[in-house]
């Protein structure tokens, strides 16, 4: 039914928008400087640290440097795709932190089915990249944009049959109530956490997650070896970094869905003042998110990229059959147990 | 507050509909197409049958019409030019036809008097599974095993050396 608020609940609502947005925003840039210090941290050189100190300052120099960039477009482009691209990849990237539930209250919007909406919006990203490299009109644009329409079609089909199973075993689509579903712990000491109940599934979660966000070792789309920069290569300036924005908001939410979906969301040891168990579950919740994203940037840093037939042989034949797999599995435990 | 969205998200359904016929490049068709799709979706949660709305974004737009960008991109199909009218006579007859599908439609609309309202909480994925799997079950199987052998005939057109 359709409810309406009063305006001091639109008011905390919008307070709440304005305190995820902001904390996303600031935290995707950030996650740039975290990924070019930890892989420089990996190849053993310094990496930024010139602007402010431990380079703290960079994500905004990068950014006005992004601001005042000339604005470039290729001859017999198509401008109104060409300029349309960056936006249709970054809205949906930034649209999903609606619905994910950073804490107890700390959340936008809560509906029932939550995880497909989630799905929903993230299958339109998509979009962003296939038209960006076919409008660029250029060769090396227009093969990443194909490489990465089939490669995202294909690994969407494990990530979405990774999760089914943990949906059997909770009975529910809303991920506030999959993070509830995991409260407490076994024996006193282990977390009830999916992860220990769907391993396969978290590691099929994982490896699609990985190249459903176009990362390495997955990042044929941009393949710098071959395709110069793959999809974005005729774009620069600001265009360029709502592409990148995007590519890292969609790392934060494939993280923070592992997060609710296999290690228990915001749940964690809380106690204290009133204050600190407010603020607690929210810490917890990001810092298994930063687990996820370090571990991101440590597999680019450390795994070399795989050749695109045996990007389709794992999707397909190894990922998908799996997927399946686990859910047969487990919901033939399911009903038993 | 409902009337409003209703009218705005048919507004932009009925634009983007219009916009796939009359748009020369095929791309431009497509892109309005997926539009189109969206705005449904939109009508599909003010009518409370969100998960409806959800999986027509994922299959629909997410899936289906990626992969028609993508055919379209592959054959870099240039846009529609005018050349010699084959379809002279088709659209002699077509107009018509048109015609009266739009007179049945509308006299079908008419005639019912009040929309029975949907069950409660109709469009939930309980109750959309529910039916599916009780009420509905043979039209349900009946329509997997025809995807089934779509997909098996186009494996068997594909590899041409089976």
């Amino acid at each position: 039914m359709i409810e309406y608020l009063s305006s001091r609940e639109f008011l905390i609502l919008f307070a709440k928008m304005i305190a995820i947005f902001g904390g996303v925003m600031g935290a995707l840039a950030y996650t740039t400087l975290l990924e070019r210090r930890v892989m420089a941290f990996v190849q053993m050189r310094p990496g930024p640290n010139r602007v402010g100190p431990f380079g703290l300052l960079q994500p905004l120099a990068d950014g006005l440097k992004f601001l005042f960039k000339e604005q470039v477009v290729p001859t017999n482009a198509n401008v109104l795709l060409y300029y349309a691209a960056p936006v249709i990849s970054l809205i949906p990237a930034l649209l999903s932190f609606s619905v994910i539930p950073f804490g107890p209250d700390l959340k936008i919007a809560d509906i029932s089915v939550s995880l497909l909406l989630i799905f929903a919006i993230t299958s339109l990203g998509v979009y962003g990249i296939v038209l960006g490299g076919w409008a660029s009109n250029s060769k090396y644009p227009l093969m990443g944009a194909m490489r990465s329409s089939a490669q995202m079609l294909s690994y969407e089909l494990s990530l979405t049959l990774s999760v089914v199973g943990v949906l059997m075993i909770s009975n529910t689509l809303s991920l506030s109530s999959l993070v509830q579903s995991q409260q407490g712990t076994w024996f006193g000491f282990i977390p009830r956490w999916n992860i220990f109940l769907q391993p396969i599934g978290f590691l099929v979660y994982v490896l699609s997650g990985i190249a459903e966000t176009n990362r390495l070792p997955f990042d044929l789309a941009e393949s710098e070896q071959e395709l110069v920069a793959g999809w974005h290569t005729e774009y620069s300036g600001m265009k360029f970094a709502m592409f990148f924005l995007a590519e890292y908001a969609n790392m934060v939410t494939v993280s923070a869905l592992a997060t609710i979906m296999f290690l228990g969301g915001w749940n964690g040891p809380v106690g204290g003042p009133w204050w600190l168990q407010m603020a607690l579950p929210t810490f917890w919740f990001l810092l298994k998110i930063g687990g996820f994203l370090f571990f991101y940037i440590l597999v680019r840093a450390t795994i070399p990229r795989i050749r695109y037939d045996q990007l389709m042989y794992i999707g397909w034949k190894i990922l998908l059959p799996i997927a399946l797999a686990n859910i047969l599995v487990t919901s033939f435990l399911v009903a038993v147990l | 507050m409902i009337e409003i969205l209703f009218l705005l998200f048919a507004a932009i359904a009925l634009g983007a509909a219009i916009n796939v016929l009359a748009q020369r490049h095929v791309l431009y068709s497509s892109l309005s197409l997926i539009v189109l799709l969206t705005a449904i979706s939109g009508l599909f949660i003010l009518m409370q049958a969100e998960f409806l709305a959800v999986i027509n974004v994922i299959v629909y737009a997410g899936a289906i019409m990626v992969l028609f960008v993508f055919v379209i991109m592959l054959l870099n199909l240039p846009a529609d030019e005018d050349g010699e009218d084959r379809l002279r006579w088709l659209k002699l007859i077509g107009i018509p036809m048109g015609l009266f599908l739009l007179f049945m439609v509308v006299r079908t609309v008419w005639d019912v008097d009040a929309a029975p309202s949907a069950p409660e909480l109709a469009g939930t994925p309980q109750a959309v599974g529910a039916s599916l799997f009780t009420d509905y079950v043979l039209p349900f199987e009946l329509t997997s095993l025809l995807i089934l052998i779509a997909l098996m005939g186009a494996v068997v057109f594909a590899k041409k050396d089976m």
